[in-house]
């Protein structure tokens, strides 16, 4: 993808915003993190922008619409539906951002290169369908597909909700990404299997809190889990139970807020596929309630501040079909 | 810590037979705060309260639990016993060990065991209570009624009655509504404006009464008591106070082709008109989209002929703003567009009209004088067909209306009959798929249509209307009989489906009423409220609430003006104190409590906080008007961080509950 | 232990409604077992996801949310937001493994002391056949 780092240096250059909220390489060249950008020379110096610009830049501009001024954002078709969502809750102000749309056509998990035999790597770049890779013992190639981040595999849609500037073409929703297929796998199974592997993948939550941090739906000014005044306070995992307590509350509260942008799993160093969660509630409200996707617009009212009086009773979870319990 | 006193009833023997009361006290004796246990026959009796009382003072209890039968029986004796004793009402908790203890249960131990338990969720609840103060709200004695038909009408002239001012804000230039537009009434046959224009004159005359006529409500803040309302007053370009309804530029206006609302098009007024003879207020009004004056500023014949000096071209449009106690609605409704139902050839030929044009072609003060003619032709119809439920009960939500619009059987009787009473010559169908005449005098007055007038009454619905040379040639089936029939008539009457008025959906918006799908308002309470909307402070009255007749409209109107009164008569509100209250620190600004709440309570505010390092930050932030929250609590569930909590029931206390139950 | 183990049932009733069916049901001296603790709330609307979650952690073995039929609210819309609020989380615990029927909803008016009565010897039944809360507690509570 050209010219993303030329488009954050014109921005400033013409005093279209006074900041670029862009991306910069971290501690490894393969982990971009978001990073504001004052000047010019800081654009030279730090910016970047490549098949690891997997971070959603969204939720980072909750503080940048405090400050005075423009800031630039660039936001993947993901990011700008949660931007949307911000949006409509109040957490961001549309003034204060010029939105530069960038398409993206998925973007790249280091941990699946070097899951394919690569490793020493020291440079990715693109071309194409091919990924290239400068390793310590030379060149090496593969597939970009089979490099994709879990939540590129299954995107949900390359439309850019919202925008000033397009980096690339307008895209399309992806109705065939087979985002529930996984969540429909596990609804096959008996209780008794999805207990388990839940369990499984729950009990390592070492509760950093980092699928919190970094969820643009979480922007809770206290977050429940730290209210005194409620009592659910608590600082560190003590049991099975307390991770199970907060990854079904964390759903439950970004339910019809979450615009399944898979930041929680991407981040999650435990490897715990948490949007499994967010995309269960987003199946079961879409299949309840009628299809809704959370950042597509400002208008509609979201499906848990909503109600048909014809609605289903709760007893439907337990008349559904899947094993018997 | 709480310095919590238990009180155990024996209630008799009702809980003493089953729960060992004696064990109860003393097990909770040993909860963290209780600082006096005991158990006594009749809690609730004189002696009971008192032992409360004295137990209070002297040992200085903060908080009382009791551990009786159901809160619903006794909660508000103890507390009042409490509040006597100077402890604040809501450090009451009940633990209901009857109803919910030992009535059901026969095992003594896991009755006693049980007893025990709720009364620890009860201690451990009552010492997270908070002392709470039921705030007031002054009352505003004035009363706004938002729409003058006889809905309207009625209940203004309650209001009046009582002694409180009401203003009625009407958008058309008089008031009176669709009833002056209806020939005779069912079941009784009278004339609709017999009855009608002296209840109009009433509010005219009544000094309690002010009419804001030709003039819409623009916007309505505040709460139930302190409603601020803006009306924008449309210009007439006649000088209301001066005109005196004479009339005579009426006369004179040289533009003659305006179609006569009044008369629903049917025949034409001028640029300058009075609605009706009976109008109220009686005075002219300029229809500026045909005055030539407005237009190109070529006439002044009005101003010319006006000995009041009433015309006034450069008037504008005003706004007036007011304070209110309480609002009515009664928006009223419409018949619905008939230009769906092509199949009956309603806009291909005249002939084929609506019931409400129908009233005014038999009017006297319509445009034929009272005598059914055809509009196309001016001849007597020989053969007329009534088509019932045009619209209503309508499966097809783009074309018509789920709902029975309920009026529309008695009328078209009604219509039936008077054709036939005033042209026995003439040969009535009516084709209906059911005839519902719930009523007082109602069955008996169809019957009456049908067997002493003989109008021909056929189940089934009209499938088409073809007008050819003159005819309508009608298709339909009988279905009782099973037969297609094929009847030339020269007139067709449509009994069209009724819907709210239009303007009903901007003003519940600014009321933060709600109403349901079909745009009727929603009453607070479906069977125990029906006059009330949800929002505290508004009232329904007529048919903006849902299909009604006249007697019901005026039933409920006056019963919408009995509830205005009985607010109006305070003179400050009491809150209820267990409402929902932000912790404006913690707040998202998200609106998503907001969006649930069932009565605008919750608004926003940028609020300045102060932020780190000395710098001011402004947040968006929930505010939740005591006076108008009911304390349901959906709020406090929308909201993720917990910063809405509702006093009484807050999350700590529910969850103390839940953990002395589970523990 | 196990001999004697009752499960531990948590009752959230709505003040309007729910609570009057089961006080109704006392009244009236239809029999339940005691297991059956009633929270008061004011309204199925007021039920917080986490309090259920809550009285599992605590050990409850079964949580049950009463209130007032669709469309006889006394809010008017509180149990239609408490029907999709509960319906979404008794389907995420169906997903997380949790045994089908350790939650219900069942919406009792004033005047049905009956069914209250029936439900919660129903809901009691079910919850002793699906024996004691292991998946959704916190073992920290258990002594």
């Amino acid at each position: 993808m050209q010219g993303v780092k030329e488009k954050a240096l014109e921005l400033l250059a013409s005093g279209k915003a006074q900041r670029v909220l862009g991306w910069k390489t971290g501690e490894f060249f393969y982990d971009l993190t978001p990073g504001v950008f004052e000047s010019a020379e800081e654009v030279e110096r730090e910016f970047e922008y490549g098949v690891f610009a997997g971070a959603n830049l969204s939720k980072y501009c909750i503080a940048e619409s405090k400050k005075d001024g423009v800031t630039a954002v660039f936001l993947k078709p993901c990011d700008a539906y949660s931007f949307v969502q911000l949006l409509k809750e109040y957490k961001v102000k549309r003034e204060k951002f010029y939105i530069v749309g960038v398409q993206c056509d998925g973007m790249c998990d280091m941990e699946k290169i070097r899951a394919a035999g690569i490793s020493g790597a020291t440079a990715v770049s693109e071309d194409g369908d091919t990924l290239k890779i400068s390793t310590i013992y030379g060149e090496e190639t593969m597939k970009k597909s089979d490099a994709l981040l879990l939540k590129c595999k299954t995107c949900k849609s390359k439309k850019l909700v919202i925008f000033d500037e397009l980096l690339g073409e307008q895209g399309e929703d992806c109705p065939e990404s087979h985002r529930f297929d996984e969540v429909e796998r596990l609804e096959r199974l008996s209780p008794e299997e999805r207990f388990s592997f839940w369990r499984g993948e729950l009990s390592r939550c070492i509760r950093c809190n980092a699928c919190r941090n970094v969820c643009p739906a979480c922007t809770c000014e206290t977050c429940v889990f730290d209210n005194h005044n409620l009592g659910t306070d608590n600082k560190a995992a003590a049991s099975d139970f307390e991770e199970n307590f907060f990854h079904i509350i964390r759903a439950f509260h970004v339910t019809s807020r979450c615009t399944d942008c898979g930041e929680c799993s991407r981040v999650c160093p435990q490897h715990i596929p948490l949007h499994l969660l967010n995309r269960k509630f987003i199946k079961d409200t879409n299949e309840l309630y009628g299809a809704y996707q959370a950042g597509a617009d400002l208008e509609s009212r979201p499906p848990l501040m909503d109600f048909r009086k014809d609605d289903c009773e709760p007893s439907v979870v337990y008349e559904r079909g899947g094993a018997k319990g | 810590m709480q310095k919590i006193g238990v009180f155990v009833c024996h209630c008799g023997t009702n809980i003493a037979a089953t729960v060992d009361v004696e064990t109860v006290a003393k097990t909770l004796g040993k909860e963290p705060g209780v600082v006096f246990t005991t158990d006594y026959p009749y809690m609730c009796s004189q002696t009971g309260q008192q032992m409360i009382q004295d137990k209070i003072q002297e040992l200085g209890l903060t908080g009382v639990v009791i551990c009786s039968c159901s809160p619903r029986m006794h909660e508000q004796t103890f507390r009042k016993a409490c509040h006597k004793a100077g402890l604040n009402d809501y450090m009451v908790e009940i633990a209901n060990i009857r109803e919910q203890c030992s009535w059901i249960h026969k095992d003594k131990q896991e009755a006693t065991e049980k007893a025990v338990i709720l009364g620890r969720a009860a201690i451990a609840k009552v010492q997270l209570n908070a002392p709470l103060t039921a705030g007031t709200s002054p009352v505003t004695k004035r009363a706004l009624v938002i729409g003058g038909g006889i809905a309207g009408i009625q209940t203004a002239l309650d209001i009046a009655e009582a002694g409180f001012e009401v203003d009625i804000v009407e958008k058309q230039p008089t008031i009176g509504g669709k009833m002056t537009q209806i020939d005779k009434t069912f079941p009784t046959l009278d004339c609709a404006a017999c009855i009608l224009t002296p209840k109009m004159v009433d509010c005219a005359q009544n000094e309690k009464i002010h009419i804001y006529a030709y003039s819409e409500v623009e916007q309505v803040g505040g709460f139930v008591g302190n409603f601020h309302v803006k009306i924008r007053r449309k210009a007439r370009f006649v000088n209301e106070d001066v005109c005196t309804g004479c009339g005579a530029c009426t006369e004179k206006c040289p533009q003659k082709k305006v179609p006569n609302a009044f008369n629903l098009g049917l025949d034409t007024r001028r640029a300058i008109y009075i609605p009706f003879a009976q109008a109220v207020p009686k005075v002219a009004t300029i229809d500026p989209d045909y005055c030539n004056m407005l237009k190109n500023g070529k006439c002044g014949v009005c101003a010319k002929v006006c000995t009041a000096g009433a015309i006034d071209y450069k008037q504008k449009d005003t706004t007036i703003e007011r304070e209110y106690g309480a609002i009515v609605a009664a928006t009223g409704f419409n018949p619905i567009d008939l230009s769906q139902f092509d199949e009956f050839a309603y806009s291909k030929s005249p002939d084929v009209v609506s019931s409400l044009e129908f009233e005014r072609l038999m009017n006297a003060a319509g445009p034929t004088g009272g005598t059914l003619l055809r509009p196309s032709d001016g001849t007597h119809p020989k053969t007329i067909v009534f088509v019932q439920c045009v619209g209503s009960r309508c499966e097809d939500a783009q074309k018509g209306k789920s709902y029975c619009s309920k009026i529309c059987c008695m009328y078209t009787a009604k219509h039936a009959m008077l054709c036939r009473e005033k042209y026995p010559d003439t040969d009535v169908y009516v084709f209906y798929i059911d005839v519902r005449t719930p009523g007082k005098n109602f069955d008996e007055f169809y019957r009456r249509a049908v067997e002493e007038y003989g109008v021909h009454y056929i189940k089934g619905m009209v499938g088409k209307v073809v007008p050819e040379n003159g005819k309508l040639k009608v298709q339909a089936s009988d279905l009782l009989d099973n037969r297609q029939l094929h009847i030339d008539a020269d007139m067709v009457v449509l009994a069209a489906a009724i819907e709210p008025d239009k303007s009903a959906r901007s003003v519940a918006t600014m009321l933060t009423a709600s109403m349901d799908t079909n745009d009727f308002f929603t009453e607070a309470h479906p069977k125990l409220r029906p006059v009330e909307s949800p929002t505290a402070g508004v009232f329904l009255s007529g048919t903006c609430q849902g299909p009604k007749d006249i007697p019901e409209t005026v039933a409920q109107a006056s019963a919408a003006a009995a509830k205005v009164i009985g607010l109006l008569c305070k003179d400050s509100l009491t809150c209820n104190p267990c409402v929902a209250e932000p912790n404006e620190l913690m707040c998202n600004g998200c609106s998503n409590c907001e969006k649930v709440c069932p009565y605008g309570a919750i608004t926003y505010i940028d609020k300045e906080f102060r932020g780190p390092n000395r710098t001011t930050l402004i947040r968006r932030v929930a505010q939740v008007n005591p006076a108008v929250c009911q304390g349901c609590g959906a709020c406090t569930v929308a909201c993720m961080s917990g910063a809405m909590d509702l006093k009484g029931f807050s999350n700590k206390q529910i969850m103390a509950e839940v953990d002395a139950i589970c523990r | 232990m196990q001999v004697t183990w009752k499960p531990t049932i948590v009752a959230f009733c709505c003040n309007w409604c729910s609570y009057a069916g089961a006080d109704l049901s006392g009244t009236n001296r239809l029999q339940y077992p005691a297991n059956v603790k009633i929270i008061r709330i004011p309204c199925s609307c007021r039920l917080n996801p986490m309090f259920i979650l809550r009285a599992f952690q605590k050990g409850a073995d079964g949580v049950i949310l009463c209130g007032c039929h669709p469309g006889d609210c006394h809010y008017t819309t509180g149990n239609y937001y408490a029907r999709r609020r509960m319906t979404l989380l008794f389907s995420m615990l169906d997903f997380l493994g949790i045994e089908k029927g350790r939650t219900r909803v069942e919406w009792v008016s004033a005047a049905e002391g009956a069914k209250f009565a029936a439900t919660m010897n129903e809901f009691v039944k079910t919850i002793t056949e699906l024996g004691e809360n292991r998946r959704l507690e916190d073992l920290r509570c258990k002594e």
